[in-house]
């Protein structure tokens, strides 16, 4: 078998259309094993949810009664909303906040910098999220270290932990690195020309950033306020432990319900929920930032 | 112009700012591990080594890092395998239904954690695999293959695709180019997509909390001794967890970076 018979690489054009062992060996593997450990599970995860519990047993059926009994709970609504609205919140500070760092990066130092604070930036995705939020808790509780400094000009002490203050502290810590980043390659591709020929043509410094920037970099903006919202809808660590777990996140919820009541198949119902709620997102953010400007 | 200049000096401030939000908790983690005080409050007390003493004492501590090790290891080999063979496809073959496999194949991410941890257990429990060390590994290689197949998938963009088709051309069968042209082109986009993703499961706690049952990551221990009190050897494990994961991501950006450098610079 020479490799003349098959595809070209990276060319479009008439193709022979051929299976060979050659070609499934290298597209198969990740179609197995995701087909096995990540789509069939999602989809016993709707099974799963038409199941009953008996006796602290789960008893296989067809039942709507989870889907029945979440949806008349004022609980549930409360905290769907709630973790959109969070979600919400902290996807719109996330990008703001964002924004001038990633500008200055981008148009304001040299490539070398750029080139280091990128590498800085990408680093702590990869490290303990975790540790990260234990290190908030000891900044920010009743007698912590913010505290203890606002203490000392004789202010406070002010409550920073256990509410959403405490939230969003973890969610940025989560989000604000790779926001940057994504912003950052985006602005970094905007053609300087265009930004020129705006100021030769009498726009002012900030309309320029409005009315020319923001709009050429829109995709990586969108993307990080994307990736922002997925983040945040699902975690439960910065809600949990620095936002003080009450009232409950939908991940709250999540864990609540396996872990302590035996429930799954109503934990089962939130997590679709979820998933519905966040896919319905993503492809409207993904329309909207590829979509041409008119 | 001297206002342009305090506007860009505010700018350059505001950055320091952001990185200093950045690593203070990485720092602080570090700080309060050779800490004697019990809490953590300023100002410090002095200099221990007590709470690394503690930790290396603990047979739990030792079985986690074990475990983790194991779990680590196995799934950076299985997820830049399969990484490697996503991206290699996408680089290659066009074909009906490219869209839908890429977005099987970088879709998990995008799934909250605590969905896949409980959407696992529940298949595994049902069919009497949940528990063990290979619970964690298979839920791991689907987190993590979607970068393996980035990391790797960007090395090939850089590659000529005449090289493969030369070596075509002098009679090498598609496995011989492979062997021969893409893999050795490839290599340190491998080591790097191996660092990485083993950096991703040493530090992945949500699905390996569900899964685990008694065989306990590190990070699921941390998510254990968050849950009960203020306790120091929390920032002796953590920055263990830190060094660990950092020379892994610090390796696997070295590596890529050296090398493209490199090549660059000799112009192949």
């Amino acid at each position: 078998m020479s490799g003349n018979d098959t595809l070209l690489p990276g060319r479009p054009g008439p193709q022979r259309r051929q299976v060979t062992l050659y070609g499934l060996t290298w597209s198969m593997p990740i179609v197995i094993w995701q087909l096995i450990f990540f789509v069939f599970p999602l989809i016993f995860l709707v099974v799963l949810s038409f199941w009953l519990v008996k006796n602290y047993r789960m008893v296989p059926g067809f039942d709507t009664i989870n889907w029945v009994k979440m949806f008349s709970k004022g609980y549930f609504w409360d905290a769907y909303w709630r973790t959109l609205g969070y979600a919400g919140v902290a996807t719109i500070v996330t990008s703001i906040l964002a924004f001038p760092c990633a500008f200055a990066l981008a148009f304001k130092v040299s490539p070398k910098v750029r080139r280091w604070a990128l590498f800085f930036l990408i680093v702590p995705f990869f490290t303990s999220y975790l540790v990260r939020t234990y290190s908030w808790q000891i900044f920010l509780n009743d007698n912590g270290i913010f505290n203890t400094l606002f203490a000392f000009v004789g202010l406070g002490p002010f409550q920073l932990l256990n509410n959403f203050f405490g939230t969003l502290v973890g969610y940025l810590t989560l989000c604000l690195p790779l926001v940057v980043v994504l912003q950052l390659i985006s602005l970094a591709n905007v053609d300087r020309t265009l930004i020129e020929a705006a100021h030769n043509l009498g726009c002012g410094r900030l309309r320029t950033v409005f009315q020319v920037i923001i709009p050429l970099a829109k995709i990586g903006i969108i993307l990080g306020a994307v990736f922002t919202f997925i983040l945040t809808f699902g975690d439960f660590v910065s809600p949990y432990y620095l936002g003080g777990s009450k009232p409950p996140t939908l991940s709250i919820l999540i864990i609540d319900t396996t872990k302590s009541g035996q429930q799954w198949p109503r934990a089962a119902v939130v997590a679709i929920v979820m998933i519905v709620t966040l896919l319905t997102i993503m492809f409207a953010s993904v329309a909207a930032a590829y979509r041409k400007r008119t | 112009m001297s206002q342009g200049n305090s506007k860009s000096l505010l700018l350059r401030g505001y950055v320091v700012l952001v990185f200093i939000f950045v690593f203070t908790p990485i720092v602080t983690s570090f700080i309060f591990s050779v800490n004697s005080d019990r809490f953590p409050t300023i100002p410090l007390g002095h200099f221990t080594t007590h709470w690394y003493e503690t930790i290396f004492a603990d047979p739990d501590v030792w079985d986690a890092f074990r475990v983790s090790g194991i779990v680590s290891i196995t799934v950076a080999i299985l997820a830049t395998f399969i990484g490697f063979c996503t991206a290699y496809t996408d680089y290659r073959y066009n074909f009906t239904g490219k869209a839908l496999y890429l977005s099987l194949a970088l879709l998990p991410p995008t799934i909250p954690l605590v969905i896949m941890g409980l959407a696992m257990l529940a298949l595994l429990a049902r069919i009497n695999m949940s528990g063990e060390i290979y619970s964690i590994v298979v839920s791991h290689v689907v987190l993590c293959s979607p970068f393996a197949m980035a990391v790797i998938r960007m090395r090939l963009a850089q590659i000529n695709p005449d090289l493969e088709s030369a070596a075509w051309n002098l009679g090498a069968s598609n496995w011989r180019a492979m062997r021969e042209v893409i893999v050795p082109f490839c290599r340190p986009a491998i080591a790097s997509a191996f660092c990485l993703t083993a950096a991703v499961s040493f530090d992945e706690f949500a699905v390996a909390w569900f899964v685990s049952g008694l065989n306990k990551t590190v990070p699921v221990i941390i998510l254990e001794i968050l849950q009960g009190n203020t306790d120091p050897q929390i920032n002796a494990i953590g920055s263990i967890v830190f060094i660990t994961s950092m020379t892994l991501v610090i390796l696997a950006q070295l590596i890529l970076m050296r090398k493209t450098i490199n090549q660059t610079a000799t112009g192949i």
